[in-house]
């Protein structure tokens, strides 16, 4: 069964994927890299998404048997955290990169180097 | 242009081939048996409404110590990645009159918003993750509205390391009263908020640790913002 999210989760990996291959900034590189995160994070989601049934919270009238599959979004809720603390220090590495070279652009800080 | 091409090409298979590995997932079918169990028994094990609450807190309560420790050595190491002898912030501009009015009236609220998303994290989605961010936001607000304005640091490292501490001493006094780290004594022993489950008093220990998550994140993430804003003045 192929569903809508399925499509969705794939291309934004995709897109996510190739501003990772042919961006040359570094700032645009790691946006490439959240949007891939959040493409990986749909993907997950969806696996645990039941057609008709509502989220897992058991109230006002949803019993266990109305609700969706919880753990999915457990460890989703974990790897949103966990994406944020390596976009920070992924950030503030392209802070000192500029300020070391003056630029973003990823080529031009590699023929410095050499 | 042969780079962007050998791009499209190889994310083309790249594509094909995670759909064909995803094609065997049955997507929108019934769930899987761990999952029924949590599901079946969340109400009477822990107390909590929210069954994904349950499962971060209760069931995986190790793991998001983990996970608050991964996210306490990451603001240490931007920290690190961005020490500098003598720094302070070096704002040009004053935020523009809408920025600063909206500033002065909307940030109690934004942190009254933040503190009432952990607060309810057994009942409603949410939890100590977003509310902390969402307190974080109030003082991004507060940097970009305000050239001299800084977070109290003294305050804010203290408070850190002992929400930090106070996580690992409920686990501890869980290990000394049931037998294992993290135990919820509060609900398993006291039976505390039996008969209003689904209301605010009630969920065990989730609220208290909720609230350490949230107000650790919250000082975590605007101590994050605090370093990234600021720059090496020269004497």
């Amino acid at each position: 069964m192929i569903s809508v999210y399925y499509f969705g989760a794939i291309s934004l990996i995709l897109i996510g994927l190739y501003a990772v291959l042919v961006k040359k900034n570094l700032l645009k590189m790691l946006i490439g890299l959240s949007i891939m995160e959040t493409g990986v994070n749909l993907l997950l989601v969806s696996v645990g998404y039941v057609a008709g049934r509502s989220a897992p919270i058991l109230s006002e009238g949803i019993g266990p048997n109305q609700a969706v599959d919880p753990i999915p979004q457990a460890l989703v809720l974990t790897a949103i955290v966990i994406g944020v603390a390596t976009t920070a220090m992924a950030l503030s590495v392209a802070m000192i990169l500029h300020e070391k070279y003056g630029t973003l652009n990823v080529e031009e800080i590699r023929r410095l180097r050499g | 242009m042969l780079k962007r091409a050998l791009a499209i090409i190889s994310l083309l298979l790249i594509g094909y081939w995670i759909a064909q590995g995803l094609a065997g997932v049955p997507f929108g079918q019934d769930r899987m048996l761990v999952a029924q169990y949590y599901l079946d028994h969340v109400k009477e094990q822990t107390g909590a409404v929210n069954a994904v609450t349950a499962i971060v807190v209760n069931y995986r309560g190790f793991d998001t110590l983990g996970e608050v420790t991964v996210l306490f050595i990451a603001s240490t190491g931007v920290g690190a990645l961005l020490w500098r002898r003598k720094k302070q912030r070096t704002a040009k501009t004053e935020g523009s009159i809408v920025l600063t009015t909206g500033t002065r009236l909307l940030v109690p609220f934004v942190m009254l918003f933040g503190a009432y998303i952990f607060i309810h994290g057994h009942l409603t989605p949410g939890g100590g993750f977003p509310g902390g961010a969402t307190i974080a936001t109030a003082f991004l607000l507060l940097y970009m509205a305000f050239t001299a304005y800084e977070i109290p640091h003294k305050a804010f490292e203290k408070t850190e390391g002992a929400v930090g501490m106070a996580y690992v001493l409920v686990g501890l006094i869980g290990l000394v009263i049931g037998g294992y780290f993290l135990y919820d004594w509060i609900w398993q022993d006291w039976g505390f908020g039996v008969d209003n489950i689904g209301r605010l008093l009630s969920g065990g220990f989730i609220p208290i640790i909720y609230t350490i998550i949230g107000l650790k994140v919250g000082t975590e993430l605007s101590g994050i913002i605090d370093n990234m804003l600021k720059e090496e003045v020269s004497e």
